[in-house]
């Protein structure tokens, strides 16, 4: 526990490569059509008519399926808070409501034939007006469900406080866009759906929860739990975007019955990126009031939130957002509201952070407006404001409380290690100097919620075989985390049974039947902790088994961790093996079950610092150091740790510098495919400065947070921050999200400024650009 | 058409339809899956394959381009049940996580190694720039080919 361990299921990966669900061979699949969706090319449309009759002469055809075929109720949304009232089709049947949904399934012997068959569909559209912008959609001209009446899928209003910012000396608002952009795993959504002769359904999956994609299919195809089996096989990342289980894939379930044979699809890049759900997606207002010395006293902040045009678990994030109001500041007055509107694009997910990135980039760049109000250096004003480390448990003004933390040794620890004095000193050279590029820093604090935002828990099964060995069955599902190598650490620890003789078994329904699966960060401090409960009640339980095999009294049993076998204290020599004591249990075997439920949620924290070079001639921006301290608490395996820090930087780096999910005011997409799309390479990135820090949870045993968002939610305002800060000279005070040259250059050129060598980094400005 | 290709040292030998790309004939045709599609613009590089000891992106070629050539896939990398150094340096340095990219990815690592063996920080960046990964964000991937130049330098 908490050494660098390599995992365990690399060398499968490396070797023969993992087993996606496109290239699952079993024989249940044998004989299986092949579906290909035709998706709407329009954003807003009546459906006057669809012409199937020449896709279905084409050749390898074997049906052609349409809205009007499909005899299941349309859904509402799964979330009960959102308006129940805005469903979905199954296949569009009146009207389309954003580029990419289905309005029809052609079926065929292959997968090429589905291609030329699905471009031989015409649909006849009537266009309707598409409403593409979340502030229009707000005011309501054009109605995707003119039923309905409205366009706001979620309101959550607590009251407003006209007086919240009475008394401030000093108060600062703007409007910010935190954009959306596409969560990208390399594996596109893929799913296989077969009948079995005993009646029963299984569907193979790439989905982070298996038997939460169960239920969906029991419910909305109308059948018993029993009869459902869903396996998610390897699965090639989800970032939150592979949460659920989509429409298209449900629908395999009753295609396949329908035909009376198995059915696979696996979608294109193109198909996915109008159909996997989109994170971000908001527009806010944050207005932040205090004192002249640095002293936050109110914070407002205002969310618009596009769903989508369906409304699904985007459209209630709002929710995450608000919990994470004031971020790590004790501000003693704050109110958070937000509404939830659908537009006619692609609905939104989770995307890695999920509602928590868009809370602290509101805030960090309230803080630094403030800052630069105020003329005061940002991360000063910040640790002026930071919650005191003997303020925890601390409830904010939302009523969010955090169980533990130290902010203001994050912050220093990050300041530190970053030479925070020397990059300023360098940036005043460079101003003084006039040079070209300039450099700009960024700092953010940030803290968020893992496995929340109420309080839950996970299964875990440790079971010892006769042979000795450990096969672990657990409710989360891994998809990059590495839980085969954490989750035999955990078990190997308490066990002492060796790391290549524990098997981790995740993801099948029919082995693991109750399990939440793997978003939120919560694997390691639920399931893993149920998993470290399980191995515990197998210790107890071989206690007794161990006496009875070495004939002695139980509380004299020893279980030697480091040898793997129990002998009687005072006697190392008579031992008993894991195999022995397994054999000693009999017929029913040595198998333990435990659950472990939270008390909590927890609030992991860290401080990243960004430095950036900005070219003021051209606006590009380059990502030239990243500094980050994230406190995740008690860390298992630091490798997987920092593999998990690394991935949501890039990540977190790509929203602010590049990434951003585009369409033109009709709706049409343009940023359709990974040439369109900004997902950076290696190239544009620099390695990672990652800083450890552990400060322990109560709320777990394990002492453990969650680690798997932090970069989103640290990375994303500190290299905004910095962008904005090198630019501070030109006087701008901010610029919305990517920092793309174009918006750069724009914001220089607007200012119309060279730098001037009294500039400072909280220098005075005139408003926002852009 | 007819294409003959030789696939991990195995002679192959089939029939396609002429727009076969080289990914699908070694997925669906030959068998073998460890090669995975990430995109449909050849922007990814999931599909990266070694053609005659050359990287290439198998969404990019033909099946019928690539006759009588000598393929290598992630399959045929390691021998004797040896991980290939590329291989043990990724598994060393954590430089893969949900392993979907990581097929291509190290088949474009070991080129790059065979064209430049003592790369700089930047040529690697630069050498694996068309092979995306979205789990990693690169560091560990970086560090692992830098690795495996030095334990081959060594």
């Amino acid at each position: 526990m908490g050494t660098r361990v390599v995992r365990t299921e690399d060398p499968r990966f490396l070797t023969g490569g993992g087993t996606y669900v496109a290239g699952l061979r079993v024989p249940e699949l044998e004989g299986a059509l092949h579906a290909t969706f035709v998706r709407a090319t329009i954003a807003h449309a009546r459906i006057a008519s669809i012409d199937t009759s020449e896709a279905e002469r084409a050749h390898g055809v074997v049906a052609v399926v349409t809205g009007a075929d499909v005899d299941l109720e349309p859904a509402p949304p799964e979330t009960p808070i959102l308006n129940q009232q805005m469903l979905r089709p199954w296949l569009a049947v009146d009207t389309v409501r954003y580029v990419g949904e289905p309005v029809a399934v052609v079926l065929t012997d292959t997968a090429a034939q589905g291609a030329d068959a699905a471009e031989l569909v015409w649909p006849d559209y009537e266009p309707l007006p598409a409403v593409v912008d979340p502030e229009a959609a707000l005011a309501g001209d054009t109605l995707l469900f003119p039923d309905v009446g409205t366009n706001v899928a979620l309101e959550l209003a607590f009251g407003r406080d006209e007086a919240l910012f009475e008394g401030c000396e000093v108060v600062v608002s703007e409007r910010l866009v935190n954009q959306r952009v596409a969560p990208c795993p390399l594996e596109v959504r893929a799913t296989a759906a077969a009948w079995g002769d005993d009646g029963r359904l299984t569907i193979w999956t790439s989905t982070q929860n298996a038997q939460g994609a169960r239920d969906a299919v029991v419910a909305r195809l109308g059948l018993d739990e029993g009869q459902v089996r869903v396996v998610a096989p390897d699965v090639g990342g989800g970032f939150g975007a592979k949460i659920g289980i989509y429409t298209e894939e449900i629908l395999l379930g009753w295609l396949a019955k329908r035909m009376g044979r198995p059915v696979r699809w696996v979608e294109t890049r193109t198909e996915s990126m109008l159909n996997m759900g989109h994170g971000r997606g908001q527009v806010q207002r944050v207005t932040i009031g205090g004192r002249r010395d640095g002293t936050v006293e109110a914070y407002r902040l205002e969310v618009l939130a596009d769903a989508g045009a369906y409304p699904k678990l985007g459209a209630v994030l709002p929710y995450m957002t608000r919990l994470m109001t004031t971020g790590t500041y004790a501000i003693p007055r704050a109110e958070c509201d937000t509404r939830s509107v659908v537009t006619n694009t692609t609905p939104t997910m989770a995307y890695r952070g999920a509602g928590r990135p868009e809370a602290a980039a509101a805030i960090e760049r309230a803080m630094d407006l403030f800052a630069a109000e105020i003329g005061m250096d940002p991360a000063e004003v910040r640790r002026r404001n930071l919650v005191a480390p003997d303020a925890f448990p601390y409830t904010t003004p939302v009523g969010t409380t955090y169980d533990s933390g130290d902010y203001r040794t994050a912050l220093d620890t990050a300041l530190a290690a970053a030479g925070y004095d020397d990059l300023r000193a360098e940036q005043a050279r460079r101003r003084q100097a006039g040079e070209r590029v300039q450099l700009g820093i960024g700092v953010s604090t940030y803290v968020e919620v893992t496995a929340g935002p109420t309080p839950s828990g996970e299964d875990a099964r440790v079971e010892v075989r006769p042979d000795g060995s450990a096969v672990v069955y657990t409710g989360t599902s891994p998809h990059g985390q590495g839980h085969h190598t954490a989750w035999a650490m955990i078990v190997a620890d308490r066990l002492g049974i060796p790391l290549d003789r524990i098997e981790v078994i995740h993801g099948d329904t029919d082995l693991v039947p109750r399990g939440e699966g793997t978003m939120g960060s919560r694997s390691l401090q639920l399931g893993g902790v149920a998993v470290h409960e399980a191995a515990g009640k197998v210790v107890d339980r071989a206690r007794e088994l161990a006496a009875e095999v070495l004939e002695a009294n139980p509380d004299d049993l020893v279980l030697d961790t480091d040898a793997g076998h129990w002998h009687v204290a005072g006697t190392p020599t008579a031992t008993a093996t894991w195999a022995d004591v397994a054999a000693a249990a009999g017929e029913d075997g040595l198998a333990e079950d435990a659950r472990f439920d939270a008390a909590s949620p927890t609030f992991p924290f860290g401080a990243h610092v960004a430095v950036v070079a900005v070219d003021t001639e051209t606006g590009k921006v380059t990502l030239e150091r990243i500094v980050t301290v994230d406190d995740a608490g008690r860390i298992l395996n630091p490798l997987l740790v920092e593999g998990q820090r690394h991935g949501g930087i890039a990540q977190g780096v790509a929203q602010a510098l590049w990434e951003e999910v585009r369409y033109d005011g009709d709706g049409n997409p343009v940023t359709a495919n990974l040439a369109d799309y900004a997902f950076p390479s290696a190239a544009e990135l620099p390695s990672f400065e990652v800083v450890p820090m552990e400060t322990p949870t109560p709320v777990n045993p394990l002492g453990a947070k969650g680690i798997g968002e932090s970069g989103t939610i640290g990375a994303t305002p500190a290299v905004q921050s910095a962008v904005v800060d090198a630019l501070a000279p030109f006087g701008v005070r901010h610029l919305d999200m990517p920092a793309t040259p174009e918006r750069v250059w724009r914001a220089i050129v607007r200012a119309g400024e060279p730098p001037t060598p009294a500039s400072g980094p909280a220098a005075a400005g005139t408003g926002s650009a852009e | 058409m007819k294409v003959a290709v030789t696939v991990n040292g195995t002679k192959q030998e089939h029939e396609v339809e002429p727009r076969t790309l080289l990914v699908h004939y070694l997925r669906e045709v030959v068998g073998l899956t460890g090669t995975n599609i990430g995109c449909d613009t050849s922007s990814c590089g999931a599909c990266t394959v070694l053609l005659d000891g050359q990287s290439v992106k198998s969404c990019t070629v033909l099946a019928v381009q690539a006759d009588g050539a000598e393929i290598t896939t992630i399959e045929g990398l390691a021998s004797d049940g040896q991980l290939h150094p590329m291989q043990e340096a990724f598994r060393q340095h954590h430089g893969l996580q949900c392993g979907y990219c990581t097929p291509g990815m190290v088949m474009a690592a070991v080129s790059l190694l065979d064209e430049n063996p003592a790369p700089t920080e930047a040529e690697v960046r630069e050498g694996l720039e068309g092979n995306l990964c979205r789990c990693t964000g690169y560091h560990n991937i970086v560090k692992a080919v830098l690795a495996a130049a030095e334990g081959a330098a060594s």
